[in-house]
């Protein structure tokens, strides 16, 4: 039996969440060391699975699969394929970053230390590695139970991360601090646990549909797709609708999708910047990758059927998020409905059923991860020095903290998607996908390209230019630490931004499979191309043919 | 009535004396869980009777928790004997049923009596009064609230010990009704298990006169439901001319043509079968918590003392839950087609009632309470199922529930201010701030009840989910898990409250407990993490639990 390499990329963080909570109360700044550690030993396996995985290879690779509930058909099966692998690959790469950049958020306030056994920096810091160890686990399960499990028991740390460590900058009293958190924490519970319980209805109802026709209910992925190919499996279309539409929902929640969308805005605002990082950048990821793998997998004829509903409420997120972006006093809140704004340029892909628009989804799954941690965590410092999440508190910070501007400016203008960033060639493909396909939605979609440079060079223009306030005057500029963390992610933007193609490789075979599964061709275009470059989005390598990126990924 | 010759009454069948009385055959091997139970009861009276009072506690304690693991012991016996399986079958003369079922019931109930018993025990979070260790009991049942004799009773350093062989008298009436195989039997384990409980809900040892409504209110509603059971029973005999259930269903299913002469004129008649039916129905659904029959679960959860809280909300729910899956799958299968839609409607009901009125709930055991409906409307869906798997879906849940309950009440008993235990849910603000591990403890056995995955809860409520929705119930499984988010509401406001509020000034604090309920506690916590991780062992067994014998 070879080394268990997805199991241990989970357990890993797992065991440093226990670990790091069983640090005793004095050992704050060690418990922080530890939770480093564990979090790039995480980064470690991360990477190891990065280079064994095989783009070219098998659908699902580094497999595992063991019994688990018998009764309820449950396997404990892993599995990780293109898509997977590069959001774990992100996942692994933030939660480094979000723990050095919360380095002081959760250390104790000494007016409120209730008692010596109080330790909330441990709490903290093992209640994101929790969260990184069941994001991990729920990219690389293939058994839609086991998927589940995590996707709602990764509510309860992400619940206690924003409602016990809040943002403490609010410009607020103390008491309306806590109200306004609480509320978050429950709000951002309720919507999701409510998505979750939808979508048990749904796993039941799968459960009960295979029971019926396969003789024994599972919920291997694998197994209801083949017996779906190989016509064992056929569900009625208003069954498979219906729990289409729970699986949906449940992921148009997390994601979030407008209307599902209100809680985000609140919880990205009320928590530290770090947390709100860890909310956007990876734990939302699961929402949209579980649309491509479930839901399209799963549900094929009901994905197509739905896709028309999906893209306009994807493009109402998309101008919506971005004019209501464009509105904000609060940064923090302004970046939240930037992400609103990206999310919907994700499922717009996603549900664009083509190879650009589903791999450029993937890609921008990635590359929003990156640019939002770098755009929010910079934010999150500036933040913290002025004490306050006011745009109109700010002005002239760039003649005071020049590096802190500078990388403000360099996360903004790749959340603007600015050529040369990363996020650019992602939007880029969703947008040419879904255009080949349906150009009027392409078309609406652009507009929210133009809003993303309004709402980011207005923030930009109003926080760092214009003369210096007063407030802002003794502003000290990024430490060390902090720079630790902004360069890296800035590097790698402007790495994936100019050479994207490892990404590609790896992600590009994936998005074929499930184009394959969906049973969707991209469309033929009306002037092949005949210059691919190197980007493997081009639908030319294998002439009008339907799979011409992966020609390019080969 | 035309022909006088024919004309039968009791009284003339009672009159022809019968040949002989058959000499009873009684399979005392089989019966003896119960009858552990009961004779350990029996001692305890007599402990009571005839030990010096300095002694009696250790005494009885040592003798509940001897009989109930012997019992449980026993159980573990048959069920390896093959008696739940193979060899399953119906013992004492027709009497009960000892099956897999049963057996499964039985040693869930003799568990979580056995952790009970740890609660009731428990004497170091009350304050010492006039240099006296006391429990949650009472000094003096009899005295009056606040009278001389009760003043007299506490500072005499009096404890009501008599609470163990009441449990066990209790716990020895919950044994049999599961496995009741007729509805005589049934009755009387229905009242062996009562009148116990009216009595333990009446002991609390402060806020007596709240502890003594509750018990009242408890006995009255409790009698009149036991009125109805003994009526259906009655109706069902005139129905079917026996009581035994395997009697009553071949008469349902129509294999019975010989009509017994003096029940003539009713035997067969549908009228009766169907109100007979429905009032033991009804009388079954009162014990369970089922929505409209509910409303005593509030004020009795909340008089009672908590460990008897915790007791009975596990325990009696088990048991009552054992006898209507009997009613329902030996007795009434042939009337499925009339009860199932009656029975849809009492589960949503119940599952939509007890969410929404708990969300308004400002007291913990109020709120619990209000919960246990809920739960009760879940577990109702399973049974719906007719299913074996619908069975041995109950069964687990059951078995996850009554821990995650009894642990989930023995956390409140640790929640103290001046006045005792402080239950308003105000008071509980900032408890995860205060003590940590408590709080936490307590979180977990919400998310259980909330159903949050890798809890018992969650493991439960999929299966009789599923159960629920192969047995062709969707409609219900959709309501349950509605019922579920709204349910979640509420147990994560409670969350809310001990995490991310300020501490009151004059907050409760937590009582320090001895090892007895802290073992109680961390059984609760351990059950809940085991059937939530790793539910596959206690799966089988339930499902090859899930065979009635007739």
């Amino acid at each position: 039996m070879s080394f268990p390499l997805l199991t241990a990329t989970a357990v890993v963080p797992a065991l440093g969440a226990v670990a790091t909570a069983a640090m005793p109360a004095a050992q704050r700044a060690a418990a922080k060391w530890v939770a480093l550690g564990f979090s790039l030993v995480t980064l470690a396996l991360a990477a190891v699975m990065l280079v064994r995985f095989d783009p070219g290879g098998a659908r699902f690779q580094l497999t595992e699969s063991h019994a688990w509930i018998k009764d309820f058909g449950v396997r404990y099966e892993l599995g990780v394929d293109g898509i997977a692998v590069a959001l774990i690959a992100l996942t692994a790469v933030l939660i480094p970053f979000i723990i050095l950049a919360g380095w002081h958020d959760a250390d104790p306030l000494e007016s409120a230390r209730p008692n010596r056994r109080w330790r909330p920096t441990q709490g903290f810091f093992a209640l994101i590695l929790m969260v990184e160890a069941m994001v991990v686990i729920s990219f690389e399960a293939t058994d839609v139970f086991l998927f589940y499990i995590f996707f709602e028991a990764m509510l309860i740390p992400m619940y206690f991360l924003i409602g016990g460590f809040g943002d403490r900058a609010g410009g607020r009293s103390e008491e309306e601090t806590a109200t306004q958190r609480s509320y978050a924490a429950v709000k951002f519970l309720l919507y999701n646990l409510a998505g979750g319980l939808i979508m048990l209805a749904a796993v039941v109802g799968l459960y009960a549909v295979t029971a019926d026709q396969l003789g024994t209910g599972t919920f291997s992925l694998q197994e209801i797709v083949q017996a779906r190919a190989g016509g064992r499996l056929d569900m009625a279309s208003g069954t498979e609708r219906l729990l289409f539409l729970g699986f949906f929902f449940a992921f148009a929640v997390k994601a979030p999708l407008w209307p599902l969308h209100t809680w985000l805005p609140n919880a990205m605002g009320e928590s530290t910047a770090p947390v709100a990082v860890l909310i956007t950048a990876v734990v939302d990821k699961v929402g949209t990758f579980a649309m491509l793998r479930f839901c399209l997998q799963l549900f094929p004829e009901a994905s197509k059927w739905a896709t028309p509903a999906i893209m306009i409420l994807a493009l109402i997120s998309i101008i919506y998020g971005a004019l209501l972006a464009i509105g904000q006093r609060d940064i923090k809140r302004l970046i939240a409905y930037a992400s609103i704004s990206h999310f919907g340029f994700i499922i717009l892909g996603i549900f664009a059923m083509t190879t650009q628009g589903q791999g450029g989804a993937t890609l921008y799954m990635v590359n929003h991860g990156v640019s939002t941690a770098a755009l929010m965590l910079v934010a999150g410092f500036l933040i913290t020095r002025r004490g306050s999440r006011l745009i109109a508190d700010y002005g002239g910070v760039q003649k005071v903290a020049p590096v802190l501007a500078g990388t403000f400016l360099i996360g903004g203008l790749a959340t603007l998607s600015l050529p040369g960033l990363a996020p650019f060639i992602s939007e880029f493909l969703v947008l040419v996908g879904t255009f080949s396909r349906y150009p009027a939605f392409g078309v609406i979609a652009t507009v929210g390209i133009v809003l993303a440079a309004l709402y980011v060079l207005i923030l930009y223009q109003r926080t760092m230019t214009g003369p210096v306030k007063a407030e802002v005057r003794s502003m000290p500029d990024l430490r060390v630490r902090e720079l630790v963390v902004v360069a890296p992610l800035i590097a790698l933007l402007i790495f994936l931004g100019v050479y994207p193609k490892p990404l590609a490789d790896i992600v590009n075979p994936a998005v074929d499979h499930t184009m394959s599964v969906v049973d969707k061709k991209d469309p033929k275009p009306d002037h092949p191309v005949t210059d691919a470059g190197w980007f493997s989005y081009s639908p030319k390598s294998e002439g009008a043919s339907h799979d011409g990126a992966s020609g390019g990924a080969k | 009535m035309t022909h006088a010759a024919t004309v039968h009454s009791l009284w003339t069948t009672a009159a022809a004396a019968p040949d002989k009385i058959p000499s009873p055959d009684i399979e005392y091997g089989q019966l003896s869980p119960t009858l552990i139970v009961l004779g350990a009861a029996i001692v305890g009276v007599l402990i009571e009777a005839f030990l010096p009072r300095r002694q009696r506690y250790v005494a009885q304690l040592f003798v509940s928790v001897v009989a109930l693991a012997a019992a449980f012991a026993a159980v573990i016996g048959l069920a390896a004997g093959d008696y739940g399986t193979s060899k399953a079958h119906v013992a004492a003369m027709g009497a009960i049923a000892v099956d897999g079922p049963a057996l499964f019931l039985q040693g869930t109930i003799l568990l979580v009596a056995l952790v009970a018993v740890f609660t009731f025990a428990e004497r170091r979070l009350d304050p010492v009064v006039h240099g006296n260790r006391v429990d949650s009991f009472a000094a003096q049942a009899a005295a009056v609230p606040g009278g001389d004799a009760e003043k007299a009773a506490v500072k005499a350093g009096f404890t009501t010990t008599e609470v163990f062989p009441l449990v066990l008298f209790a716990v020895g009436g919950m044994l049999v009704f599961p496995s009741a195989n007729d509805l005589l039997t049934l009755f009387v384990a229905l009242e062996v298990f009562s009148l116990p409980l009216y009595i333990l809900c009446a002991l609390a040892r402060r806020h007596r006169a709240l502890s003594q409504e509750a018990a009242v209110k408890y006995f009255l509603l409790g009698a009149f439901s036991s009125a109805f059971l003994l009526f259906g029973i009655a109706l069902l005999y005139g129905y079917a001319g026996t009581v035994a259930y395997s009697g009553i269903a071949d008469v349902v299913d129509g294999q019975v043509r010989n009509v017994t002469p003096a029940l003539a004129g009713t035997m067969g008649n549908d009228a009766l079968l169907l109100i007979g039916g429905a009032m033991v129905l009804m009388g079954l659904l009162f014990k369970i918590g089922a929505v409209p029959f509910h409303m005593w679960t509030p004020d009795v959860y909340q008089g009672a003392p908590t460990p008897v809280t915790g007791f009975m909300a596990a325990a009696t729910k088990v048991a009552a839950f054992g006898a209507l899956l009997r009613l329902l799958y030996v007795v009434l299968p042939g009337l499925r087609w009339d009860w199932r839609p009656v029975m849809w409607g009492v589960a949503i009901v119940t599952m939509l009632g007890g969410a929404i009125v708990a969300v308004t709930q400002t007291d913990v055991k109020r709120l619990l309470a209000y919960s246990s409906i809920a739960h009760a409307g879940f577990i109702l869906a399973g049974v719906i199922a007719t299913t074996p798997d619908g069975i041995s879906s109950v069964l687990f849940y059951l078995a996850a529930y009554s821990f995650v309950t009894l642990g989930a009440f023995a956390v409140v008993t640790l929640v103290r201010d001046a006045g005792g235990e402080a239950t308003h849910l105000s008071k509980w603000a900032g408890l995860g701030r205060r003590s940590p591990l408590v709080a936490a403890v307590f979180a977990v056995f919400l998310l259980a009840f909330a159903g949050i995955p890798l809890t018992s809860g969650f493991a439960g409520k999929f299966a009789v989910f599923k159960a629920a929705a192969d047995g062709g119930a969707g409609p219900l499984v959709v309501i349950g898990v509605i019922s579920s988010a709204i349910a979640a509401f509420f147990y994560i406001r409670v969350i809310v409250l001990m995490f991310f509020s300020e501490p009151r000034t004059d907050g409760p604090s937590v009582a320090v407990p001895s090892p007895l309920t802290s073992s109680a506690i961390a059984i609760g916590v351990a059950v809940t993490l085991v059937l939530g991780v790793a539910p596959q062992y206690f799966l089988d067994l339930a499902s090859q639990a899930g065979v009635f014998v007739r």
